[in-house]
């Protein structure tokens, strides 16, 4: 009897998730505990392993389909698979980059992986079946699975399947799918490509300043994300379930909250010295990487700490002042953007703050975060600098009433006792919540992390 | 009030063609003064006489045999099986000398061997099962399987006046519940074409014998969910008309084959390859099959019961390949 997987429960209020993208395929052997598919839900985006070895025998939801929790997403056929697939194999791990160029469609794939060819007909027919290459394979190298009706449409009327949303069994490209994309090319190039479940328009591409997590440029580690490719000009494609959460929580956020932001500019000529001074060395004892990103997490922590209503949140008439600091850190990724709390800032130590930024961060770009990492951050630390924007206005990350963002650093002339130096400056903004935070103690607070910031005295080791 | 039935149907046949020629006999075992174990041949041998109306030996290969040497001698036996089962007794006969006689000295065997096949009469092992692949599989004889009243009439009576060893099974299901009104004039009924009994779009369900009326059921209640399958009726085995089911793919993409008899060997493989072979690029889903399992027909009602395609069944095998 073949192992049930179902859709896990990924948190109390979470009763449905979607599934992203399938990390193996009918047929593929997997190990325990090995990754099987990407899932999303409304506060998590996470791979899921397989619990048990053995063969995957058949996936019952497709990519891009939400279903509810304990629903049967696929079948593992218990006994351990010949050898345990090293990992990678069979479905890159997203966020890692390809060992070597991509060589899918030539290796060789394992015994019954690939489809038979037709049979030899008695007589010879016509036009023997040669399906297009393009055809074959979606652009993420997933099989397009398709129908030989679906592929001889597809070859006669030149169309890439990969550009087509299945609506049938198990995701399937059915013959109404391949006919209605037809029609709705030959009606004009405008027309939705997928039927989308959704009406998605995707927004026009927001400025990074207005999306709050997007300025998660920098990463701790300083990864960049890789440019979003969501579509081809003039197709209308759905909203990933990470881009829709996206887009929900912002305009909530911009409804809920009175937005106003302040701006400073920092000389970071002590921390830049620091950092130079100390990064090998904290590399090389900790095996970490030194980053911007934790000397403005500790400053913002040591000004919440005399400034506690940014570490706070609204309820009704009632301002609830947080008594933990759990630190929001946005994290870009290629397809949107997550924010990974670093819990308990008030008690850790640089080091401690910095090890744990690593972590999350880098589980982030893993897509290995635990429901338990995204969820109760009191204050979030955006970076919309990365591409050299002097500063943005981030928005708010509700139910926080506080964000800070951290421009690009760069060298620049700077007025010092009426002599002009050069000095790697940065502008701070904070973005505040109006209704609980005035322009005063907004400023007082980033006066006070400017002065962390300026006058470093804390040990980093 | 449709009054007649197909066995009512198969009578009519027989009455017919001896009445147009008087070449044509019958030998059995108890159809002449019996009338026959379902009553078929009832009042033909008052009408036609002994000569023509015979009632032979409990020995079916002797029967086949002799039947066999009438038709070298220019006449046109028609043979009845009591029960379909019982043709393996003359197993030898039919498929060793009356099927190969045609290629072996160019001497065809104008035969009819007819009998009642099938289940769902609680007739057990010995009296339900279908035998039709055994000569699907044997070159130079015909398999006829009629589903309606009017095909048991019209393709009876093509069998006769063909010049080759035909098997003419009846259904004893059919026998007495299917009911239809047939025109007064003569219709033959041609052999190795398909009827398609009902037009559809969704799917196509290629079928014979009892299955016909079956997979029209099963047709009636997808209606309501909006599913239109269209049903084929093969109506001959051999020659088998690839050409109606190939085109009745082509229009709806998709195949379901139903038939009573046993799984494995049936002719829904050889329709399944078929299409693959010529009609590969015209599917949009699997060829899906409903049958009886593997195993002899059993005698206990329920076993029978389940043991025999129903039409739930074939509703069940549509949604699944209408959702594919």
């Amino acid at each position: 009897m073949p192992t049930e997987v179902k859709m896990p429960q990924m948190g109390e209020s979470i009763y449905e998730g979607t599934i992203t993208k399938w990390l193996k395929k009918a047929g593929d052997d997997v190990a325990k505990d090995e990754p099987l598919y990407e899932l999303s839900t409304d506060k998590v985006d996470t791979e899921i392993p397989s619990p048990v070895s053995g063969r995957l025998e058949k996936i019952a939801v497709a990519a891009g389909k939400k279903v509810p929790i304990h629903t049967v997403v696929c079948w593992v056929e218990e006994g351990a698979p010949a050898a345990a697939p090293p990992s990678g194999v069979g479905g890159v791990v997203a966020g890692m980059p390809p060992v070597a160029p991509e060589q899918e469609p030539a290796a060789p794939p394992p015994a019954g992986e690939k489809p038979a060819p037709p049979p030899a007909p008695a007589k010879p027919v016509p036009e023997p079946a040669a399906p297009s290459a393009p055809s074959e394979h979606g652009g993420d190298g997933e099989r397009v699975f398709a129908s030989p009706l679906v592929r001889k449409i597809a070859r006669e009327e030149n169309v890439d399947l990969s550009q087509i949303q299945g609506t049938g069994g198990g995701g399937r490209i059915t013959k109404e799918d391949i006919l209605a994309y037809v029609e709705s090319r030959k009606a004009g190039p405008a027309i939705a490509a997928r039927p989308a479940a959704a009406p998605a328009l995707a927004p026009a591409a927001a400025p990074p300043s207005e999306v709050a997590g997007a300025m998660a440029g920098r990463p701790a580690a300083g990864a960049a994300p890789a440019k979003p490719a969501i579509g081809r000009p003039g197709e209308v494609v759905p909203m990933s379930p990470m881009r829709a959460k996206i887009a929900e929580h912002m305009v909530m956020s911009k409804r809920t909250s009175a937005h106003v932001h302040t701006v400073f500019e920092v000389d970071l000529s002590k921390i830049w010295a620091l950092r130079e001074r100390e990064k090998d060395d904290y590399e090389r004892v900790y095996s970490l990487k030194l980053t911007f990103t934790t000397f403005f997490a500790a400053a913002a922590a040591e000004a919440i700490k005399e400034f506690p209503t940014l570490n706070s949140s609204v309820n009704g008439t009632n301002i609830i002042l947080k008594r933990e600091i759990h630190l929001g850190i946005a994290v870009a990724l290629p397809d949107g953007l997550i924010v990974p709390v670093v819990k308990n800032v008030e008690e850790k130590s640089f080091l401690g703050l910095q090890r744990a930024i690593s972590d999350v961060a880098e589980r982030a770009r893993l897509k290995k975060l635990t429901l338990d990492d995204v969820q109760g951050g009191t204050f979030t630390i955006t970076n919309p600098g990365i591409y050299g924007g002097l500063f943005g206005t981030p928005i708010i990350n509700q139910p926080q009433v506080a964000i800070l963002g951290v421009g690009g650093i760069e060298k620049r002339p700077v007025v010092i006792d009426d002599a002009i130096a050069i000095r790697p400056m940065c502008h701070l903004v904070l973005g505040f919540d109006h209704r609980v935070i005035d322009g005063a103690v907004a400023d007082q607070f980033m006066a006070k992390v400017k002065n962390v910031l300026q006058n470093w005295s804390l040990p980093i080791k | 009030m449709p009054h007649v039935t197909f066995l009512d149907a198969i009578t009519q046949a027989l009455r017919e063609e001896m009445e147009r020629d008087s070449k044509v006999i019958l030998m059995g075992e108890d159809i002449g003064a019996y009338g026959g174990a379902f009553g078929v041949t009832r009042g033909l041998r008052e009408r036609f006489g002994a000569d023509r109306v015979m009632d032979t030996p409990l020995a079916e290969l002797a029967l086949v045999g002799a039947a066999i040497g009438c038709s070298y001698l220019g006449l046109r036996p028609v043979v009845e099986f009591q029960f379909a089962d019982f043709i393996s007794s003359g197993f030898d006969q039919i498929v060793n000398f009356a099927a190969t006689s045609r290629y072996r000295w160019g001497v065809g065997v104008p035969l009819v061997l007819r009998g009642p096949w099938g289940g769902g009469v609680r007739a057990g092992m010995f009296h339900s099962r279908c035998m039709e692949m055994w000569f699907v599989h044997t070159p130079g004889i015909k398999v006829v399987v009629p589903g309606t009243v009017r095909d048991a009439r019209g393709l009876l009576k093509s069998s006769i006046r063909d010049g080759d060893p035909v098997l003419y099974l009846e259904h004893k299901y059919l026998y007495r519940r299917l009911k239809d009104d047939l025109p007064d004039q003569e219709e033959l009924t041609p052999i190795g074409k398909a009827d398609v009994a009902l037009e559809g779009k969704d799917l196509t369900i290629v079928t014979y014998g009892a299955m016909r009326t079956a997979c029209l059921e099963a047709a009636r209640e997808l209606e309501r969910d909006g599913i239109r399958p269209e049903v084929v009726d093969l109506r001959t085995l051999v020659p088998l008309d690839r050409a109606a089911v190939i085109e009745s793919v082509r229009k709806t993409n998709k195949l379901l084959i139903v038939h009573e008899d046993t799984r494995t060997g049936g002719i829904a493989g050889e329709i399944a390859v078929s299409v693959c072979e010529e009609a590969f690029e015209d599917l949009d889903g699997p060829i899906l099959r409903v049958t009886a399992p593997d195993t002899p027909v059993p005698y206990a009602p329920t076993l029978e019961d389940y043991f025999l395609p129903r039409a739930e069944d074939v509703v069940k095998a549509v949604r699944k390949l209408a959702k594919y």
